[in-house]
């Protein structure tokens, strides 16, 4: 069993310069109380590492506005203008990479892979200070796998063990967040027994997750 | 370019869509061509951020959280859709199992080059699926304005922007020309029905080869 715990006692050992994985795609499936919480610790000289900010002046943004992140690593971060204002000013440093190498590192860093070799960038900006391997005659580009102290991710219903399950597409980067960090807590809107969560509706397996937070459901129709 | 020239070229891409293709749609005019699938191809929408089988937006009301479209847009997941997460989704993308994707674009030239996801110091939203999109599609199809907002070409010899992928495109549909990207250069198969074959070499900033059957759409 995962010990259930508030935002605040979830974020109890995070410190100063720590990596930080976000799940979410936008607002879909996007974990936001631990964030909170982060923010209420003052903690600083964070690097995040999320797909894209989200729209919201919350979450993400609401620590870069409070000059909290230092490095931001993601696909996007056309989402919100103070993402590019941040880039430009050189506030935030932000590592652009594309949305599915971007997963695939996440996931080779769970998976202890030494990398991914994808077509993806060849030929762009993205190959400058890249190995390029060739393999059976066809080129790839090196990239490596991507870890973090701490992920944070979400899903819908989850029982004690960690078992969790997330509906739909909000399914995203939290999977393969959940293998990619040192202590990974799972923000879940309904925690069950063990029993009560169908095991052929497990979306990641208990295996991944250190601490459960409980948190609220978002209002249907709403965001 | 007015809506008209919008819808054209939505019209007519969805009209290159073979029967049960999987298709992503990139954002602006390429989601336009949801609207004119026809129901009977069994043609299904692939969105990037983890499903296949994306339906129209939800009734104000309707709208499932978990559910929405690569934009963030609220969605519906049609009947026989299915869901997975982002690696599986990119797997698709990648792996070669995505038929088509439709892209607006800033450039595109004579090789089939493509830079549509920055214009340095002015716009840097990120890259997104976009790299990933053009690399692994079967088929690129460029959905885009003939020229700027500043009557510029985006139609080129070579692109000037920051590449997206190299060789990739296999066709661009502008308001004013049905153009294929072949080994030999970019060969105008089609002209819309309101213009001229020497308007659109004007209006293109690359060598056109004229279709011997020329088509309008």
């Amino acid at each position: 069993m995962k010990p259930v715990r508030t935002p605040q006692q979830a974020a109890e050992n995070m410190k100063d310069g720590a990596s930080i994985m976000v799940g979410g795609f936008i607002s879909c499936g996007r974990p936001t109380a631990v964030l909170e919480a982060i923010y209420e610790k003052g903690i600083k000289n964070l690097t995040i590492i999320s797909n894209d900010t989200s729209k919201e002046e919350t979450g993400i943004i609401k620590l870069v506005l409070a000059g909290r992140v230092s490095k931001f690593i993601g696909s996007y971060i056309g989402m919100n203008r103070i993402m590019g204002e941040k880039m430009k000013s050189g506030e935030v440093k932000i590592e652009l990479v594309p949305q599915g190498t971007f997963v695939e590192r996440v996931r080779a860093g769970g998976a202890g892979l030494g990398g991914v070799l994808t077509p993806t960038g060849l030929g762009t900006a993205i190959q400058e200070g890249k190995e390029v391997l060739t393999v059976d005659g066809r080129q790839f580009l090196l990239e490596k796998p991507l870890r973090a102290d701490f992920a944070i991710v979400k899903a819908n219903k989850a029982d004690k063990y960690g078992n969790g399950f997330a509906s739909g597409a909000s399914k995203n980067f939290n999977v393969a967040m959940a293998m990619a960090a040192d202590h990974v807590i799972l923000e879940a809107e309904e925690i069950v027994e063990p029993g009560e969560l169908d095991p052929e509706k497990v979306s990641f397996p208990c295996v991944f997750i250190d601490t459960l937070v409980q948190v609220a459901k978002p209002a249907k129709g709403g965001k | 370019m007015d809506d008209k020239g919008r819808l054209r070229i939505a019209k007519r891409i969805a009209r290159e869509l073979p029967e049960n293709s999987i298709v992503n749609l990139g954002i602006g005019i390429p989601t336009l061509v949801t609207d004119f699938l026809p129901k009977d191809k069994g043609i299904l929408l692939h969105s990037e951020n983890g499903f296949i089988g994306l339906g129209a937006a939800p009734s104000p009301g309707e709208e499932n959280p978990d559910l929405v479209n690569a934009g963030g847009g609220a969605a519906t997941l049609l009947p026989g859709g299915c869901c997975f997460d982002s690696s599986m989704s990119f797997a698709i993308v990648r792996g070669g199992h995505l038929d088509y994707t439709i892209l607006g674009a800033l450039e595109v030239d004579e090789e089939g080059n493509l830079a549509n996801y920055t214009i340095p110091g002015k716009f840097v939203p990120g890259i997104g699926g976009a790299m990933d999109l053009s690399v692994g599609a079967k088929n690129v199809v460029i959905a885009m304005e003939h020229v700027s907002k500043h009557g510029e070409p985006k139609i080129v010899k070579k692109c000037s922007l920051p590449l997206t992928a190299p060789r990739q495109v296999n066709l661009i549909v502008t308001e004013q020309a049905f153009i294929r990207v072949t080994p030999a250069g970019l060969v105008l198969e089609e002209i819309a029905e309101d213009t001229t074959v020497e308007e659109v070499v004007k209006n293109t900033g690359a060598k056109l080869i004229i279709a011997e059957k020329l088509g309008r759409f």
